[in-house]
């Protein structure tokens, strides 16, 4: 067996192919230490409180509440949407949410694990995977909680409910490979994250979380090339048995998707040594 | 571990390392956004300052083989630990090349991982996920681990309940599990109690044969009795490289040598106006330099303030560390000194002076006769270098003979 030898120098010498190949190596080669970190900050995140779980759906939860309330009391009229209202707004919601969390995971975790990354050498990618691994917890006790609400207010089962667990990896993989884009950028300039929170605000209005998609103007042009737009809609026909409307561009959104993870985990791997200079010195 | 490997190949090779900072955060950020894009971009540009950088590596070359240990000394921000960060993976250099052969373990940081609110039994896990364990290989190694940092009471419980010495001590149980080629040890080992201490030393001792170890440490005695050759950083340059460790450990003290004098406490009673080494023809710097073998004469003029009997003298010898190494006899009563027109002179001789090589420091402390009460104390009141062509570690260099016994 001859030594591994590793090499340190000025110039990148590895070509993007060999970079995503030793990243998707490391990736991998890490799933332990990812399931070990993810398990580390689930653990202790729920053995501090009491409330627990609770916190991972109170901001879907209130959303939705507020717009049940606003459209039960008439304050505001919204469009019919076909299933029961409580249910349209939940499951957008807490579709929403978990798009919001996907995006902001790379940046957190990476940012949560500064104090070794400036000390210890390890496959970093293990934080992006302990990330989507903490984001695949939180989701899938969200859709227990959505699978609830769809039999509580009577919208029943469909076999395509079966199918709804793959639209919301989808979301996933939309907003991770938004996120990790947007991660070494936001991990040098803390604006990053604060464009992040702001702006989801505001791309809410323009997506159909709430309310439908209206049948003209200037809205509907929005809402209908939103990218994510499709992928709320789809996982939301899944739900409540419709036949997806805009699964072409879901599946388009998605495909688009894959080549710029790709990507982006090598401008990551590129980026760490940079990052991590900058912030140790 | 590769055993049919020649045992003295070169593990460590660095060359021509180069690494800048920039003073400035706002400006630090902004060189992070375009060395990003440099990066992408693939420019292999030389790299020259900019604005507001400076060099913290410069241009520092050195190899290592199996078994041997580089002692890395130097004052505060000489560029010790960013010349680790680069031999460790975690930044580039902006120029030369490092060539590392095998598996790399760093006692940088101890207990990485771990999260204060689980127990000490699953941070083992976390810590050793981290330092590049399989789940196999901790629980196969759990039991070792817990009983290296014997910690078997405690170790379901919360590590925040922890001390700060036993965390230390558990995430070096873990630590010490590795199996590296190549170990980077920063000033990790400087925690922790003594008893912890040796085990430590134990450990590297264990290791070393097999390792080429990188020591950054300030504890110089700590240097000599590890590392085969030591680089004295400066500024970010290698001052100097070698394997005459005591040589560079020198030049490592000369920089801290103006220690100057400390009044640690004075009633104004008397004042010292004199301290010197009577006899002493060479001096370098300002120090009077003595041969090993010497006799060591101080000659003291003190002012007297008050009237008072001849007080007490006392002179305690320390080393570069602020040891104490030796404390000479104090007056008795039966000396001759005398108190003349309000003031006293006197020469403290100790012959046959068997200090090792080095630089020492002298406090004198005076108190009364009558009391022993306090009346002046000065550290680091003169110093003396003591020149010698054996190079030894301990304080003092007796003088010895030896003479054959009929068996």
């Amino acid at each position: 067996m001859s030594l591994e030898t590793r090499v340190y120098q000025k110039e990148r010498t590895l070509k993007m192919g060999a970079l995503l190949k030793a990243s998707l190596k490391d990736l991998l080669g890490s799933r332990f230490l990812a399931r070990q970190l993810a398990e580390r900050d689930i653990k202790a995140q729920y053995r501090q409180s009491y409330l627990g779980i609770l916190w991972a759906f109170v901001t879907p939860i209130a959303t939705a509440a507020v717009w049940i309330f606003l459209n039960s009391s008439g304050t505001v009229r919204l469009s019919d949407t076909g299933v029961p209202y409580p249910v349209y707004a939940f499951s957008g919601t807490l579709i929403w949410s978990i798009i919001v969390a996907s995006i902001n995971s790379p940046m957190q975790s990476t940012n949560a694990a500064k104090g070794i990354l400036t000390k210890i050498n390890f496959p970093k990618e293990a934080l992006l995977l302990s990330g989507v691994y903490k984001l695949l917890f939180d989701s899938s006790i969200k859709i227990l909680l959505l699978v609830l609400f769809v039999f509580i207010f009577g919208v029943g089962f469909h076999w395509s409910l079966l199918l709804m667990p793959v639209a919301v990896l989808g979301a996933v993989l939309f907003g991770s490979t938004l996120g990790l884009f947007l991660t070494p950028i936001g991990l040098l300039y803390k604006d990053i994250g604060k464009i992040i929170t702001f702006g989801m605000q505001f791309l809410m209005y323009v997506t159909p979380v709430v309310y439908a998609i209206p049948k003209d103007g200037i809205m509907k042009i929005l809402m209908t090339y939103n990218p994510i737009t499709p992928i709320i809609l789809t996982t939301r026909d899944l739900v409540v048995g419709f036949t997806p409307q805009y699964l072409t561009y879901f599946l388009m959104v998605l495909g688009v998707c894959v080549p710029l993870l790709f990507l982006g985990l090598v401008l990551y791997r590129i980026a760490i040594p940079i990052i991590v200079e900058r912030l140790s010195a | 571990m590769n055993k049919e490997q020649p045992n003295n190949e070169v593990l460590v090779k660095v060359e021509g390392l180069s690494k800048k900072f920039c003073k400035d955060l706002k400006t630090s950020l902004w060189y992070g956004v375009k060395d990003m894009v440099n990066g992408v971009r693939g420019s292999s540009h030389e790299r020259q300052l900019r604005p507001k950088e400076f060099w913290a590596v410069k241009e520092v070359s050195f190899e290592l083989r199996r078994g041997e240990c580089l002692g890395l000394i130097g004052h505060n921000g000489a560029g010790k630990s960013t010349l680790l960060k680069i031999l460790n993976g975690l930044i580039n250099p902006d120029a030369g090349k490092v060539t590392m052969k095998g598996r790399v373990g760093a006692l940088i940081e101890l207990g990485a991982g771990f999260n204060p609110i689980l127990s000490g039994r699953e941070n083992i896990y976390n810590n050793g996920a981290i330092l590049g364990f399989s789940r196999k290989e901790i629980d196969t190694k759990l039991d070792d681990i817990i009983a290296f940092a014997e910690l078997e009471e405690f170790i379901d419980m919360p590590v925040q309940h922890y001390s700060s010495g036993m965390k230390v001590r558990l995430g070096f149980a873990v630590a010490a599990q590795m199996e590296p080629d190549i170990l980077i040890i920063d000033e990790v080992l400087a925690v922790g109690d003594l008893g912890f201490m040796l085990k430590c030393f134990k450990t590297i001792d264990a290791i070393l044969p097999n390792t080429a170890i990188v020591f950054v440490s300030h504890n110089m005695p700590m240097v000599s009795r590890i590392c085969s050759q030591v680089i004295l950083m400066d500024n970010g340059q290698a001052k100097f490289l070698g394997v005459d460790v005591g040589k560079g450990i020198d030049l490592y003290y000369n920089r801290f040598s103006d220690n100057g004098s400390n009044i640690i406490f004075d009633d104004g009673s008397i004042v010292v106006e004199d301290v010197k080494i009577s006899g002493c023809a060479n001096h370098k710097n300002g120090i009077p330099q003595l041969l090993w073998g010497d006799t060591l004469n101080i000659y003291l003029k003190i002012r007297l303030n008050l009237t008072m009997e001849v007080p007490i003298f006392g002179i305690s010898i320390f080393d570069k560390e602020q040891r104490p190494v030796a404390i000479l006899e104090h007056n008795k009563n039966d000396s001759n000194i005398k108190i003349l027109d309000k003031g006293i002179a006197f020469n403290v001789k100790h012959n046959n002076l068997q200090l090792s090589k080095g630089v020492y420091s002298i406090n004198i402390w005076v108190s009364k006769t009558e009391n022993k009460e306090p009346m002046l104390r000065i550290n680091g009141v003169m110093s003396f270098q003591v020149i010698s062509d054996k190079e030894v570690w301990p304080p003092f260099l007796l003088a010895a003979t030896y003479e054959n016994c009929n068996l």
